[in-house]
């Protein structure tokens, strides 16, 4: 099957504004693993038949990275030049599949110029669910199973997003089975404050192990995130209890994608 | 000399006084040492938050044992300080039981007495537990590597204190019960349930002993509060007052929104050849940055970009400082110290606070306050430290009295990053392929759409 990914210059060329722009973020667009969960979501995005564009090429890091290692400069001219790119496209509202993403662009573009309605991709997937929009069917892959769901810090004490990844994962029929640190106890997965881009400081434990361990002993056969950063942190902690034939790190959108028969 | 009591008394009490409002007005110089934070909008919400998360205890909750206890010292803090202000009344007119001399000694009187006593009980109990979680459970997070010796000892000294003052008043209502039996001058209180386990112990002293002992418990107590709240200003117990303001100036916006920098957006704009709309609030900056050098600084004309020492954080976060207890519940849940690393939230407030200590006590003797050659920023936190954050919020959300580790170690990294260029050379990799990719790996930016190419066949 075809799949249209309609770039935002495209629609503007044709005289187009579309429902929503999906913001597809740095790890979305290079990260081998998290370029799945993109496409999974562009491939929901086309059976519901939604209007949306990407930036493509025009797309640039938000800047959050550079911001949380205390380079505010680089985060500034990085908003800035972002803001002028969505501004001159008349962007009203923002999807995005990744959690820093969305923290930076809903929370902290507004001060500098940007004021958009900005959705995180669990809670577009929770209303589409809601709206019937996707039709989840029973008795899918995830019937039954049981999955644990590991909060991201940008969903979730950032910005209180707790409960439409776990709607979501209700609605696949799943079996919901909560880490002992969940929700607000959320345990990072280690990446957040741009430690993704460094080695941790000496420690006895690595912060991501931990976490793996912690959501390996639920005995779920599924760890659900939705941040593109807790998923290389949890599969490389998964990997490190060589647990990987038995546990899954999936993606809100690759869950759904997957019982929709999307793959 | 009937009076001398009387005279003694209201010069204790005037001294007591006047050493806690010379130390109040010291804390609140080296608070206001920070920069200024605009926190007076919202005043409703504020309100309303303070209500919930100081004076209800919301927070506390979520930790149901230590908050039940909790709950105890803190209502016998309220309650009890009402009894304080008879023995107040009592020491200036030489009354005794000033409040029974006007309502009766029996009925509603004995009634509040007993509630005393309960919460002079439940004020004991609690303390003793908590005694034993910290010196015979260890409970984890009442130790660990800034939990030093004095940090513990001054924990001890507060929860005995409590116990003994809480005692004094058992004494001397047991004694003063005695004394009614004995001297129809003593005003008749009823019967007074808790006290009266006390009073085999005391039976068979002489009449003179009981008057004494009365008279010792009742000037230990009075006086003992006294001291007790000077020395709480020195101490980590402030959040029993500074818990207030502290939750009314929380931070309301969304935990994940960072503090802008107008000076830098001003900067930025000028790079990019873009007018700036935000004019008024880049020249209120440069206010701020005039402002913020307090008593000990030379004015400076640009404000130290992020945070090398207290005055280049803001008065909220000195506030916070002051506000910490050393409770824990930060660094318990902080996934960077729960795995071996140095940071620890609860310690960078420990720092800020002794750091604003040294500075102000620096001040108050003339010296070079913050020009002593030391900063916040590597004399007391270190890289290491900093570096370590995952800016997960958890340790934002597990204080019970709001107080925001977070916003302090965030400066320091902007200090770092953009004063010292001393971020760990991984990040600086990174800063630069944002840069020249505009992604924080090194793709090129071609490369950014074609993740789509297999989509489309």
């Amino acid at each position: 099957m075809e799949y249209k990914v309609p770039t935002m210059a495209e629609m503007a060329a044709e005289g187009k504004e579309p429902e929503i722009l999906f913001w597809v973020g740095c790890a979305g667009s290079f990260d081998d693993r998290y370029k799945n969960v993109t496409r999974a979501f562009v491939k929901i995005l086309n059976k519901v038949g939604i209007s949306f564009a990407v930036l493509g090429p025009e797309e640039a890091c938000t800047g959050d990275p550079a911001r949380r290692a205390g380079n505010e400069f680089l985060f500034q001219m990085q908003a800035t030049a972002n803001i002028q790119v969505l501004n001159g496209y008349n962007i009203k509202k923002v999807v995005t599949a990744c959690p820093h993403c969305f923290n930076t662009i809903k929370n902290e573009y507004p001060e500098l110029g940007g004021n958009y309605e900005v959705i995180h991709h669990s809670t577009y997937l929770q209303q589409l669910i809601n709206d019937g929009k996707v039709s989840m069917k029973g008795g899918g892959e995830f019937k039954g199973k049981k999955i644990t769901y590991h909060d991201s810090c940008y969903l979730g004490r950032a910005n209180q997003i707790y409960e439409a990844p776990r709607e979501v994962l209700e609605a696949l029929d799943a079996e919901l089975v909560e880490m002992k640190r969940c929700k607000t106890k959320g345990f990072c997965c280690g990446a957040g404050g741009s430690q993704m881009w460094k080695e941790p400081e000496p420690g006895f434990k690595d912060v991501n192990v931990d976490r793996a361990e912690e959501a390996i002993d639920t005995g779920a056969t599924t760890i659900a995130t939705a941040c593109p950063f807790c998923m290389t942190m949890l599969s490389d902690g998964v990997k490190s209890k060589n647990k990987e034939n038995d546990v899954k790190v999936l993606d809100l959108a690759e869950l759904i994608a997957k019982n929709e028969g999307l793959d | 000399m009937e009076y001398l009591p009387q005279i003694l008394f209201i010069l204790i009490v005037g001294a007591a006084a006047f050493i806690m409002a010379k130390r109040i007005s010291r804390i609140r110089k080296n608070i206001l040492l920070g920069r200024d934070t605009d926190r007076s909008d919202r005043k409703g919400e504020r309100f309303r938050n303070m209500m919930l998360v100081a004076f209800g205890q919301k927070k506390m909750f979520k930790r149901p044992i230590p908050a039940i206890l909790h709950l105890f010292v803190y209502i016998g803090f309220i309650v009890i300080n009402l009894e304080v202000l008879e023995f107040i009344i009592d020491g200036i007119f030489g009354t005794h039981r000033y409040f029974a001399s006007i309502v009766g000694g029996e009925g509603a009187y004995t009634w509040l007495m007993n509630i005393f006593e309960f919460l002079a009980v439940g004020v004991i109990v609690s303390c003793t537990i908590f005694l034993i979680r910290r010196k015979v459970l260890r409970v984890d997070r009442l130790h660990g590597q800034e939990m030093t010796a004095w940090p513990k000892m001054d924990a001890t000294i507060i929860l005995v204190t409590e116990i003994i003052l809480m005692f004094a008043i058992l004494t001397m209502n047991a004694a003063d019960s005695l004394l009614q039996t004995r001297n129809p001058e003593y005003i008749t209180t009823g019967t007074l349930f808790f006290s009266s386990f006390l009073k085999p112990l005391f039976e068979d002293m002489s009449t003179s002993a009981l008057i004494a002992l009365e008279r010792a418990a009742w000037w230990f107590h009075i006086i003992g509060i006294l001291a007790f709240a000077i020395y709480i200003t020195y101490s980590k117990h402030l959040h029993i007052f500074l818990a207030f303001p502290n939750t009314y100036f929380a931070n309301l916006n969304r935990r994940g929104k960072m503090q802008n920098m107008p000076e830098v957006t001003r900067e930025v704009k000028m790079m990019l050849g873009i007018p700036d709309e935000t004019g008024a609030s880049a020249a209120a900056t440069v206010n701020e940055s005039e402002g913020h050098g307090g008593s000990g600084a030379a004015p400076q004309e640009v404000a130290t970009l992020g945070a090398k020492d207290i005055n280049d954080l803001n008065w909220k976060n000195l506030l916070d400082a002051y506000t910490c207890t050393e409770c824990g519940r930060c660094t318990s849940r902080c996934p960077a110290n729960q795995t071996g690393k140095k940071l620890s939230p609860r310690k960078i407030m420990m720092d800020t606070r002794d750091r604003a200590e040294e500075v102000g006590q620096s001040l108050d003797k003339g010296g070079p306050g913050l020009e002593d050659g030391k900063t916040l920023f590597r004399n007391y936190i270190t890289e290491e430290e900093i570096n370590a954050c995952t800016t997960c919020n958890a340790c934002v959300e597990a204080c019970p009295v709001q107080i925001d580790p977070l916003s302090i170690i965030l400066q320091i990294r902007r200090y770092m990053a953009m004063e010292e260029s001393s971020s760990p050379q991984e990040w600086q990799m990174m800063f630069q392929n944002i840069e020249t990719s505009f992604a924080p790996w090194k793709f090129p930016p071609s490369d950014r759409f074609n993740w789509a190419d297999s989509l489309k066949k």
